[in-house]
């Protein structure tokens, strides 16, 4: 199963990492020896076999819906590449028109 | 009792006594840190102030009569994927999360520091826990003590090789694969993957959330019993962490030494076909036959789809699980974020491309590829059918024997570098390991021989769902009849630490 450069660039991109040409050359074999590995998955006959998510019977697990102590502002800000007030400071997300 | 060369029982013991300090306890161990970490480099990050203050506060309290814990004054490590709000960094041994400081600990740390266990430090890993060899670490890779030009496994190889190396007496490492097993296999100590569900992951760096555990490193069975004692049990922070009334925890030191009668053991097939090396497999079949003196029943057993299909399955539905896992890092919250970006998307893209190593690249790609519109179907719907599959091998097998064994892994520890530019061969190590964690069934390594050239090899058990119990009854009962603990890596006595 042989990953054309096109579909690894689109790979990069739904995985929001960006590739330089060298890493789309280098990935593109060592992922597609996987993708070939994988496909041993094909020989096993799984009709009417239902998938398994969670090896353990695990359900909703609730509880009541009162308030509990968190990070405090602080602390939630501690790490922040950049902040700003109460806030976490990022580029612009919406387009107002005057955006690149 | 020496801190270095007794088992953690011993030492907790001693300090209990009051025949040893914690003081002087953590300042041996600190030692042995200083001494032989440079050589090894298990640790990433070490406390020496913390945990002084830690064992004067634990002496402290045993002086005044104070319950100070089933652990009280035990130096611990701990791997780097686990959080630690006490000033040390976490960084999953990534570039992404350099410095960070966790704002709150892992419950499995917060129930080592109430039994009064002492952190020592963080320990090496392969980043964000993707890897088999500590290779894939940002902060260089960890030396097998045994023989420094070595692996020791991974992800967990700075916790089996900081314990391997007598550095601490016991560690926490984390296994979504094999990640605890292996490395403990490769170093020549005990580790243990208890059933998922058993232990809270809360506070653990999430890599795949179906199949991540946290478990203990040790010397001895019974030491890992003692750790696993102290960390498993409900969370009520973890919503896939078992209840105490679905299953109750039991004292897993409490029937330690009775040996299970009757004891039905599967040996199967797959585990021991190609690729297996010869002097593992010898030292693997000696254990069997220590089994069979006991009055164990062998028999063959079939698991057709837990080896190569079991890998398959595993490099898609971890890698699409650790997919949706590391999307959070993209440089907004916490981590690294790029200096230079055009947008917010080219934000994410550029911290993301600087911030993750390669492997952690290529495992978030597959599984972004493999949850993508037109390939969920044919590989992750496939991969959780097999997963079903994989769990009825063990399920039938269960039906016939009490416990499965074989070997931990196919090699024993292998050249740095060796495996590093061939991704595929490097899984391959977890070829016997995977498919527990798919399964969740509980598992373990455990010493059982030497090569030639002097690199130990592990004896894996694998035992069904909540039975940790009978598990560690089962390894104790051939650990009694043998003395690999005593071997120790010739770097300890300050010899060299290169194999033949």
């Amino acid at each position: 199963m042989a990953l054309s450069r096109e579909e690894v660039l689109k790979a990069g991109t739904l995985s929001r990492i960006r590739l330089s040409e060298e890493d789309v050359a280098r990935f593109a074999s060592q992922l597609s020896d996987v993708l070939g590995y994988v496909d041993k998955l094909r020989e096993l006959d799984t009709r009417g076999v239902e998938p398994l998510a969670h090896a353990l019977p695990i359900h909703n697990v609730l509880r009541p819906d009162e308030p509990r102590e968190g990070l405090t502002p602080e602390q939630a800000l501690a790490g922040a590449p950049e902040s700003a007030g109460d806030c976490f400071r990022v580029p612009r997300v919406i387009d107002d028109g005057t955006s690149a | 009792m020496s801190p270095t060369e007794s088992t953690a029982r011993q030492v907790r013991d001693a300090i209990a006594r009051r025949e040893a300090s914690a003081a002087e306890v953590t300042e041996a161990c600190l030692a042995a840190v200083d001494r032989l970490d440079p050589q090894v480099h298990a640790f990433l990050s070490v406390d020496h102030a913390g945990a002084r203050r830690r064992a004067a506060e634990i002496d402290r309290r045993l002086a005044a009569g104070e319950p100070a814990g089933l652990l009280a004054g035990l130096p611990v490590a701990i791997k780097d994927n686990l959080c630690t709000a006490d000033g040390q960094a976490t960084t999953c041994a990534s570039r992404i999360l350099e410095g960070w400081r966790a704002p709150y600990n892992a419950h499995v740390v917060d129930r080592l520091l109430a039994e009064g266990a002492v952190i020592v430090g963080k320990t090496n890993l392969d980043e964000f826990a993707m890897g088999s060899s500590t290779e894939n670490s940002a902060y260089g890779t960890t030396r097998n003590p045994w023989a420094l030009d070595r692996v020791p496994g991974g992800s967990s190889g700075g916790s089996a090789a900081a314990v391997a190396a007598r550095m601490v007496p016991a560690a926490l490492g984390s296994d979504t694969g094999g990640s605890i097993r292996q490395p403990a296999a490769l170093c020549g100590v005990v580790g243990v993957k208890p059933t998922y569900g058993r232990v809270s992951r809360y506070g653990l760096v999430a890599f795949a959330s179906s199949l991540d555990q946290i478990g203990p490193i040790a010397r001895t069975v019974g030491d890992a019993a003692l750790l696993l004692q102290a960390t498993a049990g409900h969370d009520a922070r973890d919503s896939t962490c078992v209840s105490q009334a679905d299953q109750p925890l039991p004292d897993y030191l409490a029937a330690l030494e009775e040996p299970v009668e009757g004891l039905r053991i599967g040996v199967p097939r797959q585990f021991f076909a190609e690729g297996l090396d010869p002097e593992v497999e010898a030292a693997v079949r000696e254990a069997l036959a220590v089994y069979e003196r006991l009055g164990a029943k062998l028999t063959d057993v079939d698991l057709p789809h837990a080896t190569d299909y079991a890998i398959a399955t595993y490099y898609i539905v971890a890698t699409s699980e650790a997919s949706s896992n590391l999307a959070r890092y993209d440089g907004v919250h916490y981590g690294h974020r790029s200096r230079d970006h055009a947008d917010m998307i080219d934000m994410y893209m550029r911290s993301r491309a600087e911030g993750f190593g390669d492997e952690v690249k290529r495992r978030v790609m597959l599984g972004t590829y493999a949850l993508s519109a037109g390939y969920y179907d044919a590989y992750y719907k496939k991969a959780l059918q097999v997963r079903r599959l994989i769990r009825r091998d063990f399920e039938e097998a269960f039906r016939k024997v009490d416990c499965l064994m074989g070997p931990t892994s196919p090699t024993p520890a292998f050249r740095i570098g060796e495996r590093a530019a061939d991704p595929l061969a490097m899984y391959l190590s977890d070829i016997y390991t995977v498919s527990c964690n798919l399964a969740a069934i509980a598992g373990l390594s455990v010493p059982c021989g030497f090569t030639g050239a002097g690199l130990p090899v592990g004896l894996q058990i694998l035992t069904d769902v909540f039975t940790e119990d009978r598990l560690l009854r089962i390894a104790r009962m051939y650990e009694r009849e043998v003395d690999w603990v005593s071997r120790a890596p010739a770097l300890v006595a300050g010899g060299g630490g290169g194999a033949a």
